[in-house]
């Protein structure tokens, strides 16, 4: 009897390792997150390369850019950022663990990066003049979440 | 770090008992100051590139409430927590009954109106190098700015760095007036070295520090842990930052990297402030990165 219940223990303790080991990888979700940027930064590109001059203007490009930015910047957030997923608490990610702690001002700022994104949508089309001042704007959303929200890379 | 700070607690205090009697404070020698005209739009400048307001704004301060220099951001270090006083021209909570010489006794010699160090939290470390008359124009400017009545915090240190004598030791080991980059032949090598060096003292955040905190000037840029948490401030030395110098000045000016990443921690009011500067003076600073030995 008392073997067994060492044994039963001994296994719920491994059942259970194992169920926090899962849970604290989270490694789908940085994927997902961090791909989320990725593909904001790379549609930025587009049409920042054209307000710099770096390639040519065009109309329908910069379109197709703008609106995946206002794509994106509707993804539900809430599931790519389970608590626990910050850089104090596991590797691979810049999270810092205010992100949870200010959870308001953190989606306020993501808010703000959606207006940034409607104001490219409107402004993409229209000349490449437009785009600078746009461009400031939502580049400001991007530095004023990063400023307090993501640590520096290693 | 640990380890670091040990010995450095250590070896500071047995310093600071060796050489109590050469660690005096003693003021700026002023009369270079005397009788200049004064331009404030001029000091406009400085103060911005300089990013006074970076560090003594209160800690939420947004656009122009960062004018308003009540102090009260914490500046976490491995020798306690720093926190920024008001410096507005306040008569009683800020510096509004200071001198002229009082001032750039302050900023450029770390050393208060009371005949006391200050610590290097306050980066007159790089400031030290700043031209006489841009301190006149400094001043000028700062006469302009909102008195806020805030009082100053106290700063969470602990023995022997609380003695703010020990300081004088530190700063006979690391003040040092030259140079790092000695060679700047053309005006915008040498507009970028003093912006780099001077001004916008991006040395103390780039360049590794020691155990006692001062300088690596033989790794000078070359990149440092962040002090308030996770992560690395990168190197900006030219094996390791190899944008283009248009690259490195649109980051200055908009925070985008070349592939549209975008800057974060203390970087954001670095570039707040130098997208408030002349495009020369973005290309300057990228001329200076480039040319680093
Ligand atoms: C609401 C906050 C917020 C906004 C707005 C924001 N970011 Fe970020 N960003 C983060 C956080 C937090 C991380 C770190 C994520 C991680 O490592 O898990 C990050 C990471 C990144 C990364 C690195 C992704 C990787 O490969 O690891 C890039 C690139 C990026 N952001 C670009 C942008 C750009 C461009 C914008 C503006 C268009 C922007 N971000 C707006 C919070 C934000
Ligand atoms: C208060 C601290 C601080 C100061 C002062 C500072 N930096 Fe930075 N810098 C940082 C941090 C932190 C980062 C990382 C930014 C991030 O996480 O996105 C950075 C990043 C950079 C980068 C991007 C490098 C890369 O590989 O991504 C450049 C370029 C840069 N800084 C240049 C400068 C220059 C030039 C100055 C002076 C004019 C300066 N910095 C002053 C803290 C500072
Ligand atoms: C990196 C942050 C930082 C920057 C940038 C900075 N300071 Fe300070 N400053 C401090 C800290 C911290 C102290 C407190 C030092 C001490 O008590 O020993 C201080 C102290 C002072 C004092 C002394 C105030 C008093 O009550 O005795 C003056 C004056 C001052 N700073 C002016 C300036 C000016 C002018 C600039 C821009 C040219 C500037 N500071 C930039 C952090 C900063």
């Amino acid at each position: 009897m008392k073997k067994h219940l060492t044994f039963a223990v001994a296994f719920a303790a491994l059942a259970c390792g194992t169920a926090a080991y899962a849970q604290s990888d989270f490694s789908a979700q940085l994927k997902a997150r961090q791909g989320q940027f990725r593909i904001m930064a790379i549609n930025l590109g587009i049409i920042g390369d054209m307000a710099q001059g770096k390639s040519e203007y065009n109309a329908e490009a910069a379109q197709a850019a703008a609106d995946t930015l206002v794509a994106v910047s509707m993804i539900q957030q809430a599931p790519m950022w389970p608590a626990g997923s910050d850089n104090m608490a596991i590797e691979g990610t810049r999270a810092q663990p205010n992100i949870w702690e200010q959870n308001d001002d953190f989606l306020a700022k993501w808010g703000d990066f959606g207006t940034a994104a409607k104001a490219i949508q409107a402004a993409a089309a229209g000349g490449v003049e437009g785009l600078g001042p746009v461009m400031g704007q939502v580049g400001g959303a991007c530095k004023a979440c990063h400023d307090t929200y993501r640590a520096p890379a290693n | 770090m640990r380890r670091g700070l040990g010995l450095g607690a250590l070896g500071l205090a047995a310093l600071a008992a060796a050489a109590f009697f050469v660690t005096g404070a003693t003021p700026i020698d002023d009369s270079p100051l005397a009788g200049r005209a004064s331009d404030p739009a001029k000091g406009e400048t400085i103060f911005i590139a300089s990013g006074c307001a970076s560090c003594h704004a209160a800690p939420d301060a947004k656009d122009d409430a960062k004018l308003i220099l009540a102090g009260g951001q914490r500046f976490e270090s491995d020798f306690g927590t720093f926190i920024a006083p008001n410096i507005s021209p306040h008569p009683d909570a800020g510096i509004g009954s200071w001198t002229l010489g009082e001032f750039a006794s302050a900023v450029k010699k770390g050393v208060s109106p009371e005949g006391q160090h200050y610590y290097p939290a306050f980066p007159y470390g790089s400031y030290l190098h700043m031209d006489d008359q841009d301190v006149v124009d400094l001043w000028a400017y700062w006469q302009t700015l909102p008195a806020d009545a805030t009082p100053s915090q106290p700063h969470e240190v602990g023995f022997p760095f609380n003695i703010r004598r020990s300081v004088g030791v530190w700063k006979l080991l690391y003040l040092d007036d030259t140079w790092v980059v000695q060679t700047a032949d053309t005006p915008e090598l040498e507009r970028g070295r003093y912006l780099v060096e001077a001004l916008a003292h991006c040395g103390e955040c780039h360049t590794p520090r020691d155990a006692l905190g001062g300088m690596n000037r033989a790794n000078w840029l070359g990149g440092a842990p962040n002090p308030t948490g996770r992560g690395t401030i990168p190197s900006l030395r030219p094996a390791d930052l190899t944008w283009e110098p248009t690259e490195i000045a649109y980051y200055l000016e908009t925070g985008f990297t070349p592939d549209f990443d975008s800057a974060g921690g203390h970087m954001v009011a670095v570039i707040e402030n130098f997208a408030k500067l002349p495009a020369s003076d973005r290309q300057a600073v990228a001329a200076y990165l480039k040319a680093l030995p």
